[in-house]
């Protein structure tokens, strides 16, 4: 589906670079001075309990959230400048009341007309083509995501932030969507994907941040959070414990 | 029951007065409703989508602007058209352009409050989604509108039964002269006051089966949407 994007290319929003990050609503802080830098390429997860300001992070990252204080860089460039470089698929997919194939076409115009086959070719990918002509929002809930994960990559984007994007989907919308993720993070896209399934981060991590009480409490390689997490906020997540 | 006897006859037979009439209020309202959406639809989408300061008290004002009394919308056409009115030189008064321009008057605020609400729950559902995907300016109004065009159709026809259905502006504006300016209302308000009950009564027939069929579209447009999660 994506051709252009290859491993072997320089991701230009490397490193990401967060710094003292903070945002209030009302009196409470929920980030409360995140630092973070990711310098790898590859899969990036956020884990923590709910509340802990993961969601948030995110938005950040791709502008829809203002912080209040801190700066955010990506490479060279500030969040705004690296809007066209990034996609994001959301937690509850934004269908356009519109066909499936439109939907596509919607979101790159410019391949519906220079290479409409493109455009079959995402459907294929996310085992979709033969609902091509059917009205999006008809469709199943894991097939609407992964709809929306086939829109957010015609952008062809070098980072791409998932927000609990496969939570309550059936396991075979699931394994679809991890597939993908997995190739176009192989093609050199940085992701970074927000999860509270332990499961799915054991498949796809290749890097772990752990957010708690808006703040970054550990970041380590994937199979060293798993085997041996630091912060007890952490251990106690891993274990199954009720964070508060 | 003579009298509506003979209406039903008047429609029946196809009677030319009748038809002229009709076709004359349709003519004028269906393109007052052309004008009118092609101003209101994206003013309300823009001001759904866009934010300045202001734009709640504009939001306000096309709210209030809706319940205008038509009367005083007449008045207001008829001082600008007028001998010694600033347009009064094209000499429209008393024509069917100006009874179109206070219908245009009249429903575009109507089309441009509804289609605000509707797009601004559209705005709310897709402005993450949008934002993400770099969609602004022209490219997000003409979205909006074209995924909320089930919602507007009802919101334009909601203009059109207004404006077929109007009497006090078109009155003023149009003088409700025979063969010229004279539309169903008009026309209904003149025979009743003349006691020819025959040619009021038919007239209101048809307005009724008028207003009929828009709301059957209204509700058929809704639950065509409602079926395809266009809604």
């Amino acid at each position: 589906m994506n051709t252009r994007r290859s491993a072997s290319m320089p991701n230009s929003l490397l490193p990401i670079c967060i710094r003292d990050l903070r945002l209030n609503k009302g009196d409470r802080a929920v980030l409360a001075g995140v630092n973070l830098r990711i310098d790898e390429p590859g899969i990036t997860v956020i884990m923590g309990s709910n509340g802990a300001g993961k969601t948030l992070l995110l938005r950040c990252l791709h502008g829809l959230t203002r912080p209040d204080q801190g700066h955010i860089t990506l490479g060279q460039m500030g969040v705004a400048d690296s809007r066209d470089h990034q996609a994001m698929v959301f937690q509850h997919p934004v269908l356009l009341r519109r066909t499936v194939l439109h939907n596509l076409a919607f979101a790159a115009p410019g391949l519906a007309e220079s290479a409409p086959q493109q455009l079959l070719e995402a459907l294929e990918s996310v085992h979709l083509a033969d609902r091509a002509d059917q009205p999006a929002r008809m469709l199943s809930g894991g097939e609407q995501q992964r709809l929306a994960l086939a829109r957010a990559l015609l952008s062809q984007p070098e980072l791409l932030l998932l927000d609990e994007a496969t939570a309550s989907l059936d396991p075979a919308s699931v394994l679809v969507i991890e597939s993908l993720v997995k190739a176009q993070s192989a093609r050199g896209t940085k992701v970074i994907l927000v999860s509270h399934d332990q499961g799915q981060a054991r498949r796809l991590a290749d890097e772990v941040v752990f957010v708690c009480a808006g703040q970054v409490a550990e970041q380590s390689p994937a199979d060293q959070f798993f085997t041996a997490p630091v912060t007890p906020g952490a251990k106690a997540y891993l274990a199954g414990e009720i964070l508060l | 029951m003579n009298a509506l006897a003979e209406a039903l006859r008047l429609i029946i037979t196809l009677d030319a007065d009748l038809f002229e009439i009709l076709w004359l209020s349709i003519r004028v309202s269906l393109v007052a409703l052309v004008i009118a959406a092609a101003i209101s639809l994206p003013l309300g989408t823009w001001l759904a989508i866009t934010r300045f300061p202001g734009r709640k008290f504009c939001i306000l004002l096309l709210n209030a602007l809706m319940g205008m009394p038509p009367v005083v919308v007449g008045l207001l056409v008829y001082l600008l058209l007028s001998r010694s009115g600033p347009l009064g030189w094209m000499g429209l008064l008393y024509t069917p352009t100006a009874m179109i321009i206070a219908q245009v008057v009249l429903i575009t605020p109507i089309i441009a409050a509804l289609s605000n609400q509707v797009i601004e729950n559209l705005h709310q559902e897709y402005s993450d989604t949008f934002y993400s995907m770099g969609i602004t300016g022209r490219r997000a109004i003409v979205a909006y509108l074209v995924d909320a065009r089930y919602a507007l159709t009802t919101c334009i026809l909601a203009g059109f039964g207004r404006a077929i259905a109007e009497v006090g502006a078109v009155i003023i504006v149009g003088g409700n002269i025979d063969h010229l300016t004279r539309v169903m209302t008009t026309a209904i308000a003149l025979e009743t006051s003349k006691g020819n009950l025959t040619l009021a009564l038919a007239l209101g027939a048809v307005l009724l089966a008028l207003s009929l069929l828009i709301n059957a579209l209204v509700i058929g447009v809704r639950e065509y949407a409602a079926k395809r999660q266009y809604a």
